[in-house]
């Protein structure tokens, strides 16, 4: 009678930890994705970070197989969030070792999708944790929230279009953590009275910075040199 | 009164203390072009760091608009020091000479004598700020080139566009001519007190050093003059470089943050001008004229 019930119990933790293994939707999505060995996209990009006023500028984003990837504004300054080189969910997916587990299912942007939770095995890798919201149907992930080990948790919300086939967005919203900024008024030779100090909640509200980047058109599989990505 | 103004803008020009200033500016800003050249990737590293802890910055920032910005920054706290050495010596240096007492016994007003050292010594400025113009900007766009330009402000940084800037620095140094004809306004009243020229210069030049301070000094007794000060708002310039943003925290080109601002500056420094002159016009139809 023990060992039956030993027998039961053990089928029943083989089963849900099968049921919790996400690895084949992952690898589905991951082939999508990697239908696209390199792109050019043309667009525009919104840096929103409490303590930076800047215009939209008009931005050229490159990107290469297996993680090359460049956002560069023609003749003026950019400005991106550290570990910005992972706006693009090839690079995120890049990784060919992980665990991918269950973590149930999730409505973004008012569609179902499914919460995977990628765990890389390499335990010298800058990603901790990466947390997808994958709509199962498409195979599309729209939504990415990544923990890493130097440059915080950051987060992607993706928004489809005309390139959803290769697994492109047309809409990218980056949110991260910024640090405090502040420079003392003798350097900045700054004679204006003290602003009114912020509450605790405006300080943390300020402490959330979101680049987000519309793009109008990619070329795909056109072939890319390594040169573009060269600082 | 045309031919007055001609005479003493030649006098200015004729002394050599008068090219003290443009070889000074001249001086510094090369000075600081070559720095910057050199080892100018170090210098916006260290500004810098605070930021690229979170963000990361790609692109020229250290293009000439940015070295004007810098050399602006530095130099228009320290030029009104150079323009108070001309300014200043206008009546005192005449009352060294013994030429005063000569030139008032030409047929000509005290009024129109004294309006034509005045607009003189404004003409001085303006050639000065000019020249700092063609060194600081034009110069330094020839070196280094031009981009958009990032500026460190105390609690938050702006980013312009590269279109939109060179309108920026058009009325930061008309809102500059403003300020230094305010200096050299006060250093030429002062001049009307002395018969020598050093108490006139060093007068000024103390003057704006102690208004300075107090202008710089955060402590809520002096926030009530501060408004007064002249040395407040000379720095008004810099307003041209702050940008207005929506709602959605998107900078407008072709704006400015606060623009009210600069018209009240300008409003203080012109009614400090005027009254200096109102003064100066005053002390000297009552002087008795001595040397």
């Amino acid at each position: 009678m023990k060992k039956i019930r030993l027998l039961v119990f053990s089928c029943m933790l083989v089963a849900g930890i099968q049921a919790q293994d996400m690895t084949p939707l992952v690898q589905k999505v991951r082939a999508k994705i990697e239908q696209v060995k390199d792109y050019v996209a043309v667009g525009t990009m919104k840096t929103d970070v409490s303590f930076i006023k800047a215009p939209i500028g008009k931005v050229k984003v490159y990107f290469k197989k297996p993680d090359l990837f460049s956002i560069k504004k023609e003749g003026g300054i950019s400005l991106l969030p550290k570990g910005g080189v992972s706006i693009n969910m090839s690079s995120l997916m890049a990784t060919t070792s992980f665990v991918a587990l269950s973590a149930g299912e999730a409505v973004v942007d008012g569609i179902k999708t499914r919460v995977v939770k990628l765990l890389p095995m390499n335990e010298n890798s800058e990603v901790i944790l990466t947390t997808l919201y994958i709509q199962e149907a498409t195979l599309l992930v729209l939504k990415a929230v990544t923990s890493t080990r130097e440059n915080g948790t950051y987060e992607m919300t993706m928004q489809y279009g005309a390139y959803q086939q290769y697994g492109l967005p047309d809409k990218v919203i980056f949110s991260f953590n910024t640090k405090d900024y502040k420079l003392p008024k003798g350097i900045t030779l700054e004679f204006e009275e003290e602003t009114k100090p912020l509450t605790e909640a405006e300080k943390i509200k300020n402490r959330k910075g979101r680049v987000e980047i519309n793009y109008s058109a990619f070329t795909i599989n056109q072939g890319l040199a390594d040169a573009v990505f060269k600082k | 009164m045309w031919t007055l103004f001609q005479i003493e803008v030649y006098k200015i020009f004729r002394r050599p203390r008068t090219y003290i200033a443009f070889a000074a500016i001249t001086g510094l800003i090369g000075i600081i072009q070559f720095g910057l050249k050199l080892d100018g990737e170090q210098y916006v590293e260290f500004m810098m760091r605070d930021i690229t802890s979170s963000i990361t910055i790609e692109g020229n920032i250290l293009n000439g608009y940015q070295v004007c910005y810098i050399v602006l920054q530095v130099l228009l706290v320290h030029v009104p020091l150079l323009i108070a050495l001309v300014a200043a010596d206008m009546i005192s240096g005449e009352a060294n000479m013994g030429t005063l007492r000569l030139l008032l016994t030409k047929p000509i007003s005290r009024d129109a004598f004294l309006v034509a050292k005045f607009m003189a010594t404004m003409v001085y400025t303006l050639l000065l700020l000019i020249w700092l113009a063609i060194l600081a900007l034009f110069l330094n766009m020839l070196i280094f080139g031009t981009d958009d330009l990032f500026l460190l402000k105390s609690s938050y940084i702006v980013l312009l566009r590269e279109n939109d800037i060179f309108w920026r620095y058009c009325g930061a140094f008309a809102f500059a001519a403003l300020a230094m004809s305010t200096v050299a306004a006060l250093g030429f009243l002062l001049s009307l007190f002395a018969n020598n020229s050093i108490g006139p210069i060093v007068a000024t030049m103390s003057i704006i050093v102690f208004l300075t301070i107090l202008s710089t000094l955060n402590i809520p007794l002096f926030s009530y003059v501060k408004p007064y000060l002249f040395t407040t708002h000379m720095i008004g310039w810099k307003e041209f470089f702050d940008i207005k943003v929506n709602a959605s925290n998107e900078a407008l080109s072709g704006t400015i943050q606060h623009p009210m601002r600069i018209v009240q500056s300008a409003m203080v420094l012109l009614t400090h001008i005027v009254l200096f002159l109102l003064i100066s016009i005053w002390v000297f139809r009552k002087k008795d004229i001595l040397s």
